[in-house]
């Protein structure tokens, strides 16, 4: 898959208490948490983010709770997806698992501001900047699998159900 | 070569022999649990792909913590479906409001969770049951979910990172000072995909409430778990509550791989003091007392201080003491066992006599859910695990990480201090 998209900067260690706060926890409606998606970091955010605009973010992203929220509310925004130099890892099997495209690349981050476009092709995991090609890590090949499915529930739904 | 208690378990729960970091394996679980953030999802998740029988109603855990006694009518609906779906599936362990406690307290002091036990919770926290020398790991509510339906979950093999702490600790130091101490060396990612294992005679020393304090914040360093090879105090404590008969004490190997070892000792590890806002902006209380930071709130309590020992410590700096004036002292029990014990030791009449707040069993103000929520401008001192911005409440709010035994003399001195500055030292 191809993705276009307008990027959204953040720096690092961006946890999952500003992703979303725990005063929206109450409810499990993906619309209502992507309404308060990065709220306390960025009160614009969510009414401006469009359908396929792109997270470039630091040093581990999703950083704190194991809320599945986080990933969940950044989804729901309609991010495509989200490139970090690394992320926390609950966040990232949390991402995985529900099927938002996360690469980890350590380049992107100093080549790109807020309101760029990038391209990436998911596939190869290949990041278009400008005339620059970069590789994001490739991921291993149990994880390729749950992603081929479309997440981990779909996995369990074909081999378990 | 060698392996860790990590690897020892995760190759027994995965029936093999040994297993090699880096690999991923998908392994079975003891024990599967979620709270009213995240089992509400998996509860949701578990009845949209149609499933319809959990894996073993008996290694289920629904522990409605977080926003309980259900502080609004959103609240009470998702306990309310996590209430049928334990009737629907016959849950044993779902824990009503009255016998409910803060579930990183609560599963060790029920003996629901054991020394070799593979423990998956949709909370990050879960890691505290490493110091009963369990694999032990926080898992999102899809990761539950999958546990439910299958008693299995995905798990790359981590490496372990070593961290021996030698030496007698300074008076009013305790596990959370080694781990804040830890991770201001260490960073917020120091330990990011690793497990964490805590070895020395320091650690030795240390009872069971301060070795969970120290595996509990092992996820602040980005870990895994964190682990605390068991031993004589570990049995104790154990065959005092186990649940289940059998279960199984793991040691590293002499020769087991670590990634890297760090020695630290302990006579360097005076009370910390974590600065908004991340967990990492560790500094040593004489240097904060220094700084003259006045507070509005402070709390005790929480999966990582909680247990009856933090107690203790709060009482014995509240003794005869009284809360300074326009500060707010919060002190939440972590399980109703807890609580009781308390007010049996007559702590809990020391702590109102001190004009403290005596709240249930909850997680409540540690992550801004309910009961001591921080307002603009407002700073707390807290005995919770997490400071980062926003987390007690207002964006524009300030949480510092601390001891009991710093956090109660703060509260009578109305700004950052350290216990000798209230008992004279």
């Amino acid at each position: 898959m191809k993705i276009k998209g307008k990027v959204w900067k953040f720096g690092d260690n961006i946890d999952t208490d500003v992703i979303i706060p725990a005063r929206y926890l109450n409810t499990t409606d993906e619309r209502e948490l992507a309404k308060h998606c990065m709220e306390d970091i960025d009160p614009e955010f969510a009414k401006k983010v469009q359908p396929g605009d792109i997270i470039v973010a630091g040093e581990s992203f999703g950083i704190g709770s194991s809320r599945e929220h986080a990933p969940l509310a950044i989804k729901s925004s309609g991010v495509a997806l989200v490139i970090a130099k690394s992320f926390a890892r609950i966040f990232y099997r949390n991402s995985i698992n529900i099927g938002l495209p996360i690469l980890e690349n350590e380049e992107v981050y100093d080549l790109v501001e807020t309101g760029d476009e990038i391209e990436v092709d998911l596939d190869k995991g290949e990041i278009i900047v400008g005339d620059k090609k970069l590789k994001a890590r490739p991921f291993p090949e149990f994880v390729k699998e749950i992603i081929n499915y479309g997440g981990l529930l779909n996995y369990a739904k074909e081999k378990y159900l | 070569m060698g392996q860790t208690i990590a690897q020892k378990i995760i190759a027994n729960h995965a029936g093999v022999d040994e297993v090699v970091p880096g690999e991923i394996h998908l392994v079975d679980v003891d024990f599967a649990f979620g709270n009213d953030i995240t089992a509400a999802l998996s509860i949701k998740q578990f009845n949209e792909i149609g499933a319809t029988k959990v894996f073993d109603p008996n290694r289920i855990g629904l522990i409605p913590d977080h926003y309980t006694p259900n502080k609004d009518i959103k609240t009470a609906i998702i306990t309310q479906s996590m209430r049928n779906f334990a009737r629907q599936h016959g849950i044993t362990h779902h824990y009503e409001v009255g016998e409910v406690g803060i579930e990183h307290a609560l599963l060790p002091e029920k003996g629901v969770v054991l020394p070799g036990d593979l423990i998956v919770g949709a909370d990050s926290h879960t890691c505290t049951y490493g110091a009963l020398g369990a694999f032990s790991t926080g898992v999102g509510s899809t990761d539950l979910t999958f546990a439910w339906i299958t008693g299995k979950v995905w798990l790359k093999v981590p490496h372990t990172i070593k961290f021996v702490i030698s030496g007698e600790l300074p008076q009013w130091s305790g596990g959370k000072d080694i781990i804040l101490y830890i991770i201001g060396k260490i960073g917020v990612n120091g330990a990011n995909y690793r497990v964490m294992e805590f070895t020395g005679d320091t650690i030795k020393k240390l009872n069971m409430d301060n070795r969970f304090t120290i595996c509990n914040m092992a996820i602040e360093a980005g870990a895994k778990t964190g682990i605390i090879e068991p031993d004589e105090k570990t049995i104790q404590y154990v065959e005092e509550r186990k649940e289940r008969e059998e279960y199984t004490v793991y040691h590293s190997d002499e020769d087991a791989e670590y990634e890297k070892v760090y020695e630290f000792r302990a006579e360097d590890i005076v009370p910390q003091v974590s600065f908004p806002h991340l967990p990492e902006n560790a500094k040593p209380i004489y240097e904060v007392e220094k700084m003259d930071i006045r507070i509005d709130q402070v709390v005790i309590g929480s999966c990582t201080n909680g247990r009856i020992s933090d107690l203790e410590t709060a009482a014995r700096i509240l003794k005869g003491q009284k809360v300074a004036d326009k500060v707010r002292l919060l002190i939440f029990p972590a399980t109703p066992a807890i609580y009781k014990e308390a007010l049996m030791r007559g702590y809990i009449e020391t702590f109102l006599d001190a004009g403290a707040v005596v709240a249930p069993p909850t997680c409540g103000p540690c992550l801004g859910g309910h009961m001591g929520v921080l307002a603009p401008g407002e700073r707390a001192v807290s005995t919770t695990n997490r400071n980062f911005r926003g987390r007690m409440g207002h964006v524009d709010s300030e949480v510092y990480l601390s001891n009991p035994a710093v956090a109660a003399a703060s509260a009578i001195a109305g700004k950052i201090v350290s216990p000798d500055y209230i008992l004279g030292g």
